[in-house]
């Protein structure tokens, strides 16, 4: 599907078996490595993307040619320095790049899956990977990074694969989806549902496409990653490529233009149906619910080194969100660092040029690094 | 608020915060310590160093929560008003506060909370009883302004000064043990433990406490 990432398959032998009770009896993960293994397998760091990302996170994409979506933070040399680690990326259960989904053909119909495809949960993502990464014949993970629902998966692997998780590190995110989240989740799924484009989920049989939900989903979501602060810097109240306004509903303002395009290009990388599951699987995370309705037990015992960050102006995953993860490991008397970077950037902060951010990944990585006896 | 920095100014006349060495002396090996308002993490690194311990801190500035990183320190930006209630019970041996208590909002309730958090606490303080301060105040007039203590009232972060003779009454109070105590003059050297407490309050400059439940 796409040539350019690795896949693996897991046939009949080897099913996933969903936290909804149905069993995925055969399935694939395509993923990206970077760097190489080495020799007692000690060096791997597993990336974990967020919602709207995929594996190519420190490589040039596929589809839309742009830079891997994380390549200020991974590469050779980076902080997380590929000549030095063994880097994977998977796209996620339920993803569109080339891991199983509602768009990947149902082997029973011979026909997409559409809304056949089970409801999925960060738990299976990181079940997923975690057969990846056995198939990589890795046993213990030297780092797990990842932001917003990256961050979830970080946090799944730290509570359910304790022992294979060496260091953590979770970006921008939340041990549950919130009240917020989860209203800010529906209103992008009603948009992609209320396109008849969307033929009741099945538009890939119908031969149409929801672009036009799809396209608002995402210019909602996207208000929800900036900041009120950013947006005013960015645009203000600007009008597009034109000296006034014009009593109609053309995109006079530079920000309506601007949403129409994050709208636009994003539809033609992504799957509407994709969305509707990821974003349910997101609303569905609560770790603490796993656990008697107490955070602190699902890190009873952990020996992983855990590095939590959030950023000031993120109001999608607020710094509160992150405090309840650090109070928990606490609880738990786990090893955590805990910082919140001022930014006006928003839940986007995670993934841009974040200065002070890299400088703290990077001394907690290579203490980390060295707690595990990896020489530079 | 810089912890480290209010601590660094207010014993700016010493070379080295020499709180930390006598700190250093009253934490045993290979023991769990957490240290509050941690700063730029000098004081856990010497005592990884020199006593082998699991060390965590706790330090509100960003700058501070940077340094102790970039160390490989395990610190958690937060605030000490706010954030030991999130502490369970007998987490750690020792709990270490270093020259702020007098910044705390609570000192009375942060006091009670080391020794919740651990089972023993370490506190040093600037004293206020200090005769240099009593002088100052006494012949000046004024609030004291002096090279231990250099704020001036208004902008002080030092909200809650005591003098030693009041740390003891409030460990007392809540029925904390002080199995140590070293009191430190002005070039940081030990005053002879063996004098009476009201000479001890007039001669140290500062004083490091090691108490239990």
């Amino acid at each position: 599907m796409h040539p350019d990432s690795a896949v693996a398959f897991f046939g009949d032998n080897q099913p996933l078996q969903l936290d909804s009770g149905i069993v995925l009896s055969s399935f694939q993960i395509a993923y990206q490595t970077y760097g190489t293994l080495n020799a007692d397998k000690s060096n791997a760091i597993l990336i974990c993307h967020p919602l709207t990302c995929d594996q190519h996170v420190a490589n040039p994409h596929p589809v839309t040619g742009k830079p891997g979506w994380w390549e200020n933070l991974v590469g050779p040399g980076s902080i997380v320095d590929t000549q030095r680690y063994f880097v994977i990326c998977s796209n996620v259960i339920g993803g569109c790049l080339g891991s199983t989904g509602p768009a990947s053909v149902n082997p029973q119909t011979r026909k997409a899956y559409a809304l056949d495809f089970p409801v999925i949960t960060i738990g299976d993502m990181v079940c997923a990977q975690a057969m990846l990464v056995d198939r990589l014949g890795i046993d213990t993970l030297f780092s797990i990074i990842g932001g917003s629902m990256g961050g979830m998966q970080v946090l799944q692997w730290a509570s359910f694969c304790k022992e294979r998780v060496f260091s953590a590190v979770i970006l921008a995110s939340s041990a549950r989806h919130s009240a917020q989240n989860i209203a800010f989740g529906e209103i992008g799924r009603q948009a992609v549902m209320a396109d008849p484009d969307w033929q009741d989920g099945w538009y890939i049989e119908a031969g149409t496409n929801p672009r036009k939900g799809l396209a608002v989903a995402r210019m909602t979501a996207h208000i929800t990653y900036l900041s009120g602060a950013t947006l005013h810097r960015k645009f203000g109240r600007n009008l597009q490529e034109r000296s006034q306004i014009t009593f109609g509903f053309d995109a006079d303002f530079q920000i309506e233009s601007y949403l129409r395009h994050q709208g636009v290009t994003f539809v033609e990388r992504f799957d509407a149906n994709s969305y509707l599951y990821l974003t349910r699987a997101m609303d569905y995370f609560d770790l603490a619910a796993e656990h008697g309705g107490r955070l602190a037990n699902a890190f009873s015992k952990t020996g992983t080194r855990f590095f939590v960050a959030s950023f000031s102006s993120d109001w999608l995953f607020p710094t509160r969100e992150s405090r309840i993860i650090v109070h928990a490991l606490n609880a738990a008397g786990a090893s955590v660092s805990f910082a919140e970077f001022e930014t006006d950037k928003g839940h986007d902060a995670f993934l841009l040029n974040e200065p002070v951010m890299f400088s703290a990944v990077n001394g907690f990585l290579q203490s980390a690094a060295r707690a595990r006896g990896l020489e530079k | 608020m810089i912890m480290s920095s209010i601590a660094d100014r207010n014993l700016q006349s010493l070379p080295v915060r020499v709180d930390f060495e006598v700190i250093a002396s009253l934490v045993k090996p290979s023991t769990r310590v957490l240290d509050i308002g941690c700063g730029d993490g000098t004081l856990l690194e010497l005592l990884i160093t020199k006593r082998g311990i699991d060390g965590r801190g706790v330090e509100l500035s960003q700058q501070g929560v940077d340094q102790c990183l970039a160390k490989g320190l395990s610190v958690i930006q937060g605030d000490v008003d706010k954030d030991l209630v999130y502490y369970p019970d007998d987490g750690f041996d020792y709990v270490i506060l270093s020259q702020t208590l007098q910044t705390t909002h609570n000192p009375r309730k942060i006091l009670g909370e080391l020794l919740r958090i651990g089972r023993r606490a370490v506190v040093s303080m600037p004293n206020f009883g200090y005769w240099r301060v009593r002088a100052s105040l006494l012949f000046g007039g004024r609030m004291p302004v002096t090279k231990e203590l250099s704020y001036s009232w208004y902008d002080t972060p030092n909200i809650h000064f005591c003098t030693i003779a009041d740390f003891l009454d409030m460990a007392c109070e809540i029925g904390a043990t002080v199995e140590e105590a070293v009191v430190l003059n002005r070039k940081g050297q030990r005053v002879a433990f063996r004098l009476p407490w009201n000479t001890l309050n007039l001669f140290g400059q500062q004083a490091v406490f090691l108490l239990r439940r």
